[in-house]
C-alpha cells in the first residue's frame, strides 16, 4: 500500500504549490519539501526489507485483459533509483527556493518538479511494463513543462520540443519493444518476465525486441547518435538541469538497461549495440564537452558523457561490469548534480555562465570554489574521492573486454575518453576559479547565501564520504541493487581505494597525467579542434523537421483539397471496391431461403418507388419538387415497414417523415429553390458509375441476405420479452430495457444535434434576415396571411392529438408505439401551432423552454437507471409490477416506463428546438411584428427563382 | 418479395449516392436521406422478411425477428437529428458564404479528373 502512496503522493501533491502561489515562494517550496519528504519517509521504511533482500511488492489488478496492472515492486535496484529521485529531490527544492528569481514564486515549477518526480518514482517502482511505459511517457511530458519553463525564451521552447521530439520517439520505439517482449515472456508483469532469460533469448523476436527497447533507452539517456538533445535541453533553469538531465531523467534509460540486464543481456547482439554505443558515447562526449565554453553545455556534454560509460558498463554483460555500472550511477548522480548547482550558483552570482568571460573566482566565492573543486576532482576521478573508485572499476573491466576478438581496443578507447574527461573536469576548475582574469567584473561578487551552498555541500560530502570509506558507506546499497540487476550471486568484489598494482591503475594515472597536459594546450588544441567542421544537431533537427512538416502539408493539401464531391466519390469508390473484394474473393452458393410471394400491393409500391426514384433523379434541379418526392419515398418505406410485420418502424418513420420535411421546406426558404446545371459530362458519368456499382452492391447484398437463413438472436428476446421485460412488444422492451443503454446514448446524440442546430442559428438570424431581403429583392413573395382554416384546425386537432400520444405512449410497451413515436406526435402537433398561428403566437402560449425539455427527458431517463443502483442492480434494470386503478382496471407500471417517458420528453424537445429555431429565422424582423400583419413563417412555394 | 426489396435498396442507394456527389448541399442533403432510408431497409432487411408476423407478443404465435428492428427505429430517429444539423449548416453555409457550393475550389467540378 505505501508503495503506491509513494508514487501517488508527488502527483496529488503537485496540486498544494500550484494552490500557493499567492502565498510566495517560501510555502509552494515547503509544501513540495513537505510532500517529498514524506515519500522519502515511506520509502526509507522499507529499507530495512529491502537490504535483507526481499522484494516489497502491492498491485491491483487493473485492466486484465490487456494484462495492465497496476503492480508495483521495491527491489535493490528501485530503491537506489528512488533514493536519489527523492533525496536529490529535496535538495533540488531547497536549492529553487533560493534560485529562482523574486518575482517567480515557484508555484508553477515545484508542481512540475513533483509531476516529473512522481513519474519517475513510477519508472523504478513498476512492475508491470505497460504501467511503466505510461510513467516514462509521464516523465517525457513533465520534463518537457520544465524545460521549457522559461516559456518567454525561444531556445527554452525549442529545446523543450527537441527533446520532447526525441524522447517520445523513443518511447513509441520502446512501447512496440515492449509489447514484443511481454508477447515472448507471456505476461507483461516484470517479475515474471525477468523469469523468462532463457525463452526470451531463444525467440526468433529476441532482436527486435531488443533494437526497439534500446531505442527507448538511448533517446531517453542520450546516446549517441540521439544525443543531441541533451546540450539543448539546458535551456531550462539549473535546478532542472541538476535533476532531470543528471541524476534522474536521463538516468532512466539507463535505468531500464539495468532493469532488463537479466533477460536481455548475455547475448553478442547486447554486446556489440549497448557496449559500442556506450563506448563511442563516452568518448564523444568527453572530447565534446573540453571544447564548450558554456558551463552547462560542458556538463551537459560530460554527462552525455558519463551516460555512455555506464551504459558500457552494462553492455559488456558481465556481473562485475554490472556492479561498476550501479556503483557509477550512484557517484555520477552526486558529483553531477553539485556541479550543476555550482553552476548555477555561478550564473546566479556573476550573470554569467561563459568559461571565457570568467575566472579568478577561487578568491571571491571560496566556498563555491571549494564544493566545486571536490565535485569537478571526483568527476576527474582523482583518489579518494567517489569518482575515483568507480572510474577504476570501469577501466578495470574494460582491461577484461575483448572487442571483435581484439583486447586493446576497448581499454585504449575507455583510456582517452577518461583522459578527455580529466581534461575538460578540470577545465572547469581552473578556468573558471583559478586562472586570472585581465579585467575586473561588473560587481562585487561574493559566496551567495546558504541556501543556494548548502545542497550542494550535502552531495559534495556525500561524495568525499563514499570516496573515504566505499565499503562501509556504499557498499550494502551497491550490493543490493547490484543483486536486483544481476538477478543472482554477485560474484567477488571490492569497493576499496587500493586494489593493488592493477592494469586499471596505470590506465588511471596516465588518463590523469595526459588529461593534465591536454589542458595545458587548451588553447592550442582548441584551434584544431575549431578548423574542422563539425556537424551541427540543431540545423539538421531543424530541416528533417521542416522537411517531414512539408511533406505532411503536401499530402494533406493533396488528398484533403477542399473538394467534398471527391472525399464522397473515394468513400464511396473505397466501400464499393471492399465489398467487391470481399465478396469475389469467396465462393458463395445460391441461397436456398424460400421467398414469400409478391403480391399486387407490394408491386404496386415498388413501381410507386422506382417511380418517385426517377423523379428525384430527372428532376432534381427542382428542389421542391424533388423534397416532395423524396417525402412519397418515406411513406412507401413506411407502408414497407407496415406490410412487413414491423408496426413500430412504421409508425416512427411517418412521424420523422413529417418532421424532415418540414424541416427541409424551412430549408428552402433560405436556400435557392433550383440547382443550377454546372456538372460536365464527365463528371455526371463518373457519378452515375460510381451510383450504380453502389446501388448493384447493396442490393445484392441485401439480396443475399435474404435469401440465406441464419441463427439470430431474436429467441433470446421473444422469450425474455414478457417474463423479463414485462412487455409484449418485443421492439419497445428491447428498446427501453434490454437495450436501454444504447438508447440512453441515442437520446443524448439526438439531444446533442438539437442543441447543435440551435448553436448554428442562435445569432445568426441578421444573417438570415440580411439574405432573404437579398432575395425577396429578387424575387418577390406573396405575403399570404396565415390560413384561417389551417388554424383553427390546428387548433381544435391539439387536444386530440396529444390524447392519441398519450394513449400511443402508454400502450407501447404491449402493442405497437411507446415513447419515440409519441414524442414525434407531440412534436408534429406543435409545430402545427407555430405553422398555423405563427412563432410568436406559439411561443406566447407554449409553456417550458425546449433546452429545458430535452434536459429534462435526459434526466428522466437517467435517474431511471440510477434508481436501479439505490436497490442494488445495474445500471437501467427495470421492474414492474401491476396496480389495480379504478375505473382504469389494473395498470402494469414499470420502471421502464419512466425511461420511456425520458425518451419521449428528449424526442419532443429536440424536435420542437430544431423546428422552432429554424422556423424563427423567418422573420424578417427580429422584433415580432404587431398582430394584425404578423411575419409569416410559411411554407415556401415552389416558385423558381431567376437568375 | 425480397428481390422487390433487394431492388428498392439498390435502386435507393444509387439515387442516394447520385445525389449525395452532386455539387450543391440541398442535393447532397436529400441524398443523406435517401441513403439513409436504403441503409435502415436493409438492416431491416437483415432479419428477413415476414408478412403478418409482428414482434408483439399473444397466444401461440409466430414472430419476425424484433432486433434489427428496434435497431432500425433509433437509427430513424438519429438520422432525422443527423439530417437537421446537416441541413442547418447547409442553410448557415449559404447564408455566411452567398453559395451553396459543397466545394472549396472554383467551379465546383474538373477536380480529381475521371476514376
Amino acid at each position: 500500500m505505501s508503495l503506491a502512496l509513494i508514487v501517488m503522493l508527488p502527483f496529488v501533491g503537485a496540486v498544494l504549490p500550484a494552490l500557493l502561489g499567492r502565498a510566495g515562494s517560501t510555502a509552494s517550496a515547503l509544501a513540495a519539501f513537505s510532500v517529498s519528504l514524506v515519500a522519502f519517509v515511506l520509502l526509507l521504511s522499507h529499507a530495512p526489507a529491502v537490504f535483507d533482500g526481499d522484494v516489497v511488492q502491492a498491485g491491483w489488478v487493473w485492466l486484465p485483459g490487456l494484462g495492465l496492472n497496476a503492480n508495483l515492486f521495491l527491489d535493490g535496484l528501485g530503491f537506489l533509483f528512488a533514493v536519489l529521485i527523492l533525496g536529490i529531490g529535496l535538495l533540488i527544492i531547497a536549492y529553487t527556493r533560493f534560485y529562482l528569481p523574486k518575482r517567480d514564486s515557484g508555484s508553477r515549477f515545484h508542481a512540475y518538479l513533483l509531476l516529473f518526480q512522481g513519474a519517475m518514482l513510477g519508472i523504478v517502482l513498476s512492475d508491470n511494463v505497460l504501467l511503466l511505459l505510461i510513467f516514462w511517457e509521464l516523465t517525457s511530458l513533465s520534463s518537457f513543462l520544465l524545460i521549457g519553463y522559461s516559456k518567454h525564451l525561444p531556445e527554452a521552447r525549442q529545446g523543450a520540443r527537441m527533446a520532447l521530439a526525441v524522447t517520445t520517439a523513443g518511447g513509441l520505439s520502446m512501447i512496440a519493444g515492449m509489447l514484443i517482449l511481454g508477447d515472448i515472456a507471456g505476461s507483461f508483469d516484470l517479475t515474471v518476465i525477468l523469469q523468462q532469460r532463457d525463452q526470451i533469448h531463444a525467440s526468433p523476436h529476441y532482436l527486435p525486441a531488443l533494437l526497439l527497447i534500446l531505442g527507448g533507452c538511448f533517446t531517453k539517456s542520450a546516446q549517441f547518435p540521439f544525443h543531441f538533445w541533451l546540450p539543448h535541453a539546458m535551456a531550462a533553469p539549473t535546478p532542472v538541469s541538476a535533476y532531470l538531465h543528471s541524476a534522474t531523467m536521463v538516468k532512466a534509460g539507463v535505468f531500464l538497461l539495468a532493469r532488463l540486464w537479466p533477460v536481455l543481456s548475455g547475448t553478442d547482439a547486447w554486446f556489440y549495440v549497448v557496449a559500442t554505443t556506450g563506448l563511442a558515447t563516452m568518448l564523444i562526449g568527453a572530447v565534446v564537452a573540453l571544447f564548450e565554453d558554456e558551463l552547462k553545455a560542458l556538463l551537459a556534454f560530460s554527462t552525455i558523457s558519463h551516460l555512455g560509460l555506464v551504459v558500457m558498463l552494462f553492455g559488456f554483460g558481465t556481473p562485475l561490469a554490472a556492479v561498476a555500472g550501479v556503483f557509477h550511477i550512484l557517484n555520477h548522480a552526486t558529483f553531477k548534480a553539485a556541479l550543476f548547482m555550482t553552476a548555477g550558483i555561478i550564473d546566479h552570482e556573476v550573470g554569467s555562465r561563459d568559461i571565457r568571460q570568467l575566472g579568478g573566482l577561487a578568491t571571491l566565492m571560496p566556498v563555491t570554489a571549494t564544493l566545486a573543486t571536490l565535485a569537478a576532482a571526483s568527476m576527474a576521478g582523482v583518489p579518494l574521492l567517489n569518482g575515483f573508485l568507480s572510474k577504476e572499476m570501469m577501466l578495470d573491466a574494460a582491461a577484461r573486454t575483448q572487442w571483435a576478438g581484439q583486447g586493446w581496443a576497448v581499454p585504449l578507447v575507455a583510456t582517452v575518453a577518461a583522459m578527455f574527461s580529466v581534461a575538460y573536469s578540470f577545465r572547469y576548475l581552473v578556468h573558471v576559479f583559478f586562472v586570472r582574469r585581465h579585467e575586473r567584473y561588473a560587481k562585487r561578487l561574493k559566496d551567495p547565501s546558504a541556501g543556494l551552498w548548502l545542497p550542494p555541500l550535502v552531495l559534495v560530502a556525500i561524495a568525499v564520504l563514499i570516496g573515504l570509506f566505499p565499503a562501509a558507506l556504499a557498499g550494502p546499497l551497491v550490493a543490493t541493487a547490484a543483486a536486483a540487476v544481476v538477478g543472482g550471486p554477485l560474484p567477488e568484489y571490492e569497493l576499496a581505494l587500493w586494489h593493488g598494482a592493477t592494469p586499471a591503475l596505470a590506465m588511471s594515472v596516465f588518463a590523469l597525467a595526459a588529461g593534465l597536459f591536454l589542458l595545458s594546450r587548451h588553447a592550442r588544441l582548441r584551434e584544431a579542434w575549431q578548423a574542422v567542421p563539425h556537424p551541427q544537431a540543431k540545423p539538421m533537427f531543424d530541416a528533417a523537421i521542416a522537411g517531414s512538416v512539408a511533406f505532411c502539408r503536401q499530402v494533406t493539401a493533396d488528398v484533403h483539397n477542399g473538394s467534398l464531391r471527391r472525399y464522397l466519390a473515394f468513400l464511396v469508390g473505397s466501400a464499393v471496391f471492399i465489398g467487391d473484394v470481399g465478396f469475389f474473393s469467396g465462393s458463395h452458393a445460391a441461397g436456398v431461403r424460400e421467398t414469400l410471394p409478391a403480391t399486387p400491393v407490394a408491386i404496386v409500391a415498388w413501381l410507386l418507388l422506382v417511380g418517385c426514384c426517377t423523379v428525384v433523379l430527372v428532376l432534381q434541379r427542382q428542389r421542391v419538387l424533388a423534397l416532395v418526392s423524396v417525402g412519397v419515398i418515406g411513406l412507401i418505406v413506411a407502408f414497407a415497414f407496415l406490410y412487413l410485420s414491423a408496426p413500430d418502424l412504421a409508425l416512427t418513420q411517418i412521424g420523422v417523415e413529417v418532421v424532415t420535411v418540414v424541416l427541409m421546406l424551412l430549408a428552402l426558404n433560405v436556400l435557392p429553390k433550383t440547382t443550377p446545371a454546372e456538372s460536365g459530362r464527365v463528371r455526371g458519368l463518373r457519378d452515375a458509375t460510381l451510383a450504380v456499382l453502389a446501388g448493384l452492391g447493396s442490393g445484392g447484398a441485401a439480396w443475399a441476405v435474404m435469401t440465406r437463413d441464419v441463427e439470430t438472436l431474436s429467441g433470446y428476446y421473444l422469450e425474455r420479452a414478457l417474463p423479463e421485460g414485462g412487455g409484449a412488444n418485443v421492439v419497445n422492451v428491447i428498446l427501453v430495457d434490454f437495450r436501454g443503454f444504447d438508447t440512453f446514448g441515442e437520446i443524448i446524440v439526438l439531444g446533442i444535434a438539437a442543441l447543435t442546430v440551435f448553436a448554428l442559428l442562435d445569432g445568426a438570424q441578421r444573417l438570415f434576415v440580411r439574405t432573404a431581403r437579398l432575395e425577396e429583392a429578387l424575387s418577390p413573395r406573396a405575403r399570404d396571411r396565415r390560413p384561417l382554416m389551417l388554424a383553427v384546425v390546428a387548433r381544435i386537432m391539439l387536444p386530440l392529438a396529444l390524447v392519441v400520444a398519450a394513449y400511443i405512449f402508454l400502450r407501447g410497451h404491449h402493442a405497437p408505439g411507446g415513447g419515440f413515436v409519441a414524442g414525434l406526435i407531440v412534436a408534429i402537433a406543435l409545430i402545427m401551432q407555430y405553422i398555423a398561428g405563427g412563432a410568436a403566437w406559439a411561443e406566447q402560449r407554449l409553456g417550458p423552454d425546449h433546452h429545458v425539455v430535452i434536459g429534462a427527458g435526459v434526466l428522466v431517463a437517467a435517474a431511471t437507471g440510477v434508481g436501479a443502483w439505490v436497490v442494488g442492480h445495474p445500471f437501467l434494470t427495470s421492474a414492474f409490477g401491476h396496480v389495480a386503478v379504478p375505473l382504469l382496471g389494473v395498470v402494469e407500471f414499470s420502471s421502464a416506463m419512466a425511461f420511456d417517458a425520458g425518451v419521449f420528453l428528449t424526442v419532443v424537445g429536440a424536435v420542437m428546438l430544431i423546428l422552432a429555431t429554424f422556423g424563427r429565422i423567418d422573420r424578417r424582423d427580429p422584433q415580432p411584428a404587431p398582430a394584425p400583419t404578423p411575419p409569416t413563417p410559411r411554407l415556401p412555394d415552389a416558385r423558381r427563382q431567376e437568375g | 418479395m425480397e428481390f422487390l426489396v433487394a431492388t428498392a435498396v439498390g435502386m435507393l442507394t444509387a439515387t442516394g449516392v447520385y445525389l449525395l456527389l452532386r455539387a450543391r448541399s440541398f442535393p447532397v442533403v436529400l441524398g443523406l436521406a435517401l441513403l439513409s432510408y436504403a441503409v435502415n431497409v436493409f438492416l431491416f432487411a437483415a432479419g428477413r422478411l415476414a408478412v403478418d408476423l409482428p414482434p408483439v407478443i399473444r397466444a401461440g404465435g409466430d414472430y419476425t425477428d424484433p432486433l434489427p428492428q428496434a435497431l432500425v427505429l433509433t437509427a430513424i430517429v438519429i438520422s432525422f437529428g443527423m439530417t437537421a444539423v446537416v441541413v442547418v449548416m447547409a442553410a448557415r453555409a449559404y447564408v455566411e458564404s452567398g453559395s451553396d457550393r459543397v466545394d472549396d475550389e472554383p467551379g465546383g467540378n474538373g477536380d480529381g479528373g475521371d476514376r
